[in-house]
């Protein structure tokens, strides 16, 4: 059991002692460039989809209030009585 | 309203400021591991480890009590991991491994591992992530994480020369 800690602890040692490399100055600016970018995109997709949703709600309620689904169509399939 | 948002706004460019003056360091050497390339020439690690703060950044917000760097390492992780098995799909097993050996002239510590070797290591050794959350971020079992551990641990410590020198060194042990 104690063998693959030490081997572990080795392996820890190679990791943290490598030379570690420098941070790149523009790192801060790029990246908050970046999300920026990327929250401005998600406002955009979220915006576009409301849109969308009241776009298509509102088509709906005009379609319903001009063709008025719930109301029973006349019958057509009784023949009308004449004659009597 | 406006005002509202400006104010968070500012407040989460001076508290990720903060957090990338102190994480960005170690974040780096992280992915300068994974991506196994030389300390002095990282473009790969660098794009990596800024498209993963891009995406802390975006969503500070929601983090909601969450530790940023782990946000960022999980980032780090998943896409590497993305990056790598979208490589392999598409390349026979052999290809990839003539792939991985002009790697080792780069001259990082893991260039001899595959990626997803190095990937693990890093995870588990270096940042000291919990083997059941290495193996749930990266969807494998447990075992599986382990067992890829020990394998690159020994390869890293004892890089393959020739069968013949294995077992002779295996044999005193």
């Amino acid at each position: 059991m104690t063998r693959p800690i030490r081997k572990e602890d080795m392996v820890r040692r190679l990791l943290e002692e490598g030379p570690a490399p420098s941070v790149p100055p523009e790192l801060y600016a790029d990246t908050v460039r970046r999300g920026d970018r990327m929250l401005r995109r998600r406002t955009a997709a979220r915006r576009l989809l409301w849109l969308l949703l009241v776009a298509a709600a509102t088509a709906f309620l005009v379609w319903a209030s001009v063709a008025r689904p719930w109301v029973q169509p006349p019958s057509d399939t009784t023949p009308p009585l004449t004659g009597w | 309203m406006r005002e509202r948002q400006a104010f968070r706004g500012a407040r989460r460019a001076r508290e990720f400021e903060a957090f990338v003056a102190g994480a960005a360091g170690r974040l780096l050497h992280a992915a300068t591991l994974l991506t196994a390339e030389s300390p002095g020439d990282n473009p790969r690690a660098r794009r990596l480890l800024a498209l993963s703060l891009a995406h802390t950044y975006a969503s500070w917000h929601r983090l909601r009590g969450e530790d940023p760097y782990d946000h960022a390492r999980r980032q780090l992780a998943v896409r590497f991991a993305h990056g790598f098995q979208y490589h392999r799909d598409g390349l026979a097993p052999a290809l990839l491994r003539q792939r991985a050996r002009p790697a080792a002239a780069d001259g990082g510590v893991l260039c001899a591992l595959t990626p997803q070797q190095r990937l693990v290591l890093v995870l588990r050794l270096y940042e000291g992530v919990a083997e059941e959350q290495t193996a749930a971020l990266l969807g494998l079992p447990a075992e599986r994480v382990r067992a890829i551990c020990a394998r690159a641990t020994t390869a890293l410590l004892r890089p393959p020369r020739g069968p013949a020198r294995t077992v002779a060194e295996a044999a005193p042990s």
